[in-house]
């Protein structure tokens, strides 16, 4: 079987979460590659050293400048001619393209999937993780979002597959990009961070938990996350939101302040290998899943955790 | 303009959902359904922009069993003007249900689709983007923000790293994300209204679309349990336990 991921990417870097969908590809069979950009042949170098990957097709265009799905999408209708599945990372860009090239294979999108149980048949969440079901495609091509926490990166060296340059892009005419405002930062990305401290409502306003939060966060090296309900009030951007219907974490250690463990919150980052909960009230659901757990008022013991450390 | 709101009846969203002992599906007798909250942001979008004299008419769908029409009450309770319910006691997956919201968007034309990015249930996030390639249309989804100008609309958009905002010429398909808006609740005299506003009822038959999954659930199972580990009695001994995993 051939199988072809789409490498995530800002058309200067590769990003990680592609690393994690070459695993998933890899147990269906060949690995080829799409880098989709403008001015990205750099990347399609780095991705060309993913190991195990057989091919990587490069379709550099001012149409693909910023992944458009109405772009992108028939381009990798395109090459499904010579493909019998396609695998997206389960990021905002997977899951915005990902179901547009599902429909014009007339098949039905399999996504965020956990595992790869036979050629066909794989595991996936639904209900916000309540449950996990099985399902088998009886669709002739396979389009797949991947989650990444669960699979394994990929070596990101060791492999020199051949570039080859692809033509078939054009723009759609329908819509354009206008601008983006995406933050710059030093700390870790929270999808690949190894510690989390994620702040929630009790964290009262941004400043607060600017000043709570992120000395802790400095001292561990950490990533910021936040419950949607602190999203919600304005305390940190939408970016931070940890969740069923946010980011999907699972950090080595995941530290979760003020947050009350909403089932959509525990969707997000019950898979971290180590969670810490504080909390000043003894029975929020938070506690359930914590391994570590501190019954106290946040406002104290965070700051004497920070100095302690 | 006209838009169409596709709303969904969900497990309502305060339900810890139970997975059934033979590994069927999740147990759904007796449980507390509601409009999928990502549907309701839609909807209360929709009335904002008709609020605001852009558009004339809010068409709600809902492609599920009789029952829907309580969830498309709702949608009328809070202002859309009138709704269709595709009746279908099996689940139906996106790619068929976007198929027959093609067939109805066909017929009625609208400017605008606003979908939810996600419904609770299945959280497939497919649909609408679905939808879109089927009508050779543009796509706005997880929508932070949306301007409807004239003959196209500008929609800010939720993503990994931040906001991107997009242009996209009329017809457009949107999803919404949670920051879009905040539903109204519907008033009672609204809901007692809204029991008078038209509903009709169709069958995925009668738009042609052959509604046989594609996907087939083999088995449906809890997730791994986590245990609850220990309480720390203060920070000391909190700080001990960190030091103990070797981050600090
Ligand atoms: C469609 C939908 C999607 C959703 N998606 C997500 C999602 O992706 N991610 C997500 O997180 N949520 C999501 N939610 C929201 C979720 O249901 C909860 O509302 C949310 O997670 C609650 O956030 P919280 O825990 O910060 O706030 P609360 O539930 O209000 O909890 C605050 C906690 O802080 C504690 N506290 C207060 N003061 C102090 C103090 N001084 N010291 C210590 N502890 C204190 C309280 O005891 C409480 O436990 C979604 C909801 C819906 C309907
Ligand atoms: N059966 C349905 N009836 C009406 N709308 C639906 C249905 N299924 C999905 N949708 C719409 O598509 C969105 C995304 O759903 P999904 O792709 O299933 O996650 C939902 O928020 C609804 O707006």
């Amino acid at each position: 079987m051939n199988t072809l991921v789409w490498v995530e990417h800002d058309n200067n870097e590769m990003k990680d979460a592609t690393l994690s969908v070459v695993t998933a590809a890899a147990k269906l069979g060949d690995v080829h590659l799409l880098v989709a950009g403008a001015g990205c042949a750099g990347v399609a170098d780095q991705a060309a050293k993913i190991a195990g990957v057989g091919k990587v097709h490069l379709a550099d265009d001012a149409a693909l400048e910023h992944a458009l799905a109405e772009n992108v999408a028939p381009l990798i209708a395109g090459l499904m001619a010579s493909h019998d599945a396609v695998l997206f990372p389960a990021t905002t860009t997977g899951k915005n393209i990902a179901p547009r090239v599902a429909a014009l294979l007339d098949v039905m999108q399999i996504s965020d999937i956990l595992s790869v149980e036979g050629g066909k048949t794989f595991t996936r969440p639904i209900y916000a993780g309540n449950a996990i079901a099985t399902v088998e495609s009886s669709d002739p091509k396979l389009v797949i979002t991947v989650r990444g926490t669960a699979f394994d990166k990929a070596a990101a060296e060791g492999g020199s597959a051949a570039v080859e340059a692809i033509g078939g892009a054009s723009d759609a005419g329908t819509s354009s990009f206008v601008s983006a405002e995406i933050a710059e930062s030093e700390r870790p990305e929270l999808t690949s961070a190894k510690v989390i401290v994620s702040g929630g409502r009790a964290l009262k306003d941004a400043e607060t938990f600017e000043a709570t939060i992120t000395p802790l966060a400095d001292k561990l090296g950490a990533g910021i996350g936040a419950s949607r309900a602190a999203v919600d009030a304005g305390y940190v951007p939408n970016d931070y939101q940890v969740g069923q219907t946010g980011k999907i974490v699972a950090p080595e250690v995941y530290i979760a302040i003020g947050i009350s463990g909403a089932i959509q919150h525990l969707a997000g980052m019950k898979d971290s290998k180590t969670i810490i909960a504080i909390n000043k009230d003894e029975d929020a659901p938070i506690f359930q899943v914590a391994d570590i757990g501190l019954v106290a008022d946040l406002f104290k013991a965070v700051p004497e955790l920070t100095e302690k450390l | 303009m006209k838009i169409l709101v596709p709303v969904k009846r969900v497990i309502d969203y305060n339900v810890k959902p139970r997975v059934k002992a033979d590994g069927t599906g999740v147990d759904l007798a007796n449980v507390k359904m509601s409009m999928n909250p990502f549907d309701e942001i839609a909807v209360e979008e929709a009335i904002r922009i008709k609020e605001a004299g852009k558009a004339e008419e809010i068409i709600a769908v809902s492609v599920g069993p009789a029952k829907a029409q309580e969830t498309l009450r709702t949608a009328l309770a809070m202002g859309a003007d009138r709704a269709i319910l595709v009746e279908s006691d099996d689940e139906v997956e996106p790619l068929a249900v976007a198929k027959i919201l093609k067939a109805i968007a066909d017929e009625e034309q609208p400017q605008l689709i606003m979908l939810g990015k996600q419904s609770i249930s299945d959280d497939s996030n497919q649909t609408g983007q679905m939808l879109a390639a089927l009508m050779d249309r543009p796509q706005g989804t997880f929508a932070n923000t949306i301007e409807v100008d004239g003959d196209s609309v500008t929609v800010k958009r939720e993503v990994d790293g931040g906001l991107e905002t997009v242009k996209l010429s009329l017809p457009a398909i949107v999803t919404t994300d949670l920051r879009l808006n905040e539903p109204r609740y519907a008033s009672l005299p609204n809901i007692m209204k809204a029991k008078k506003k038209p509903l009709d009822t169709k069958t995925p038959g009668d738009y042609g679309v052959d509604t046989a999954p594609r996907l087939t659930t083999t088995n449906v199972a809890e997730p791994p349990v986590r245990q609850a580990g220990e309480k720390v009695e203060d920070v000391d001994a909190l700080v001990a336990k960190i030091k103990a995993l070797g981050i600090a």
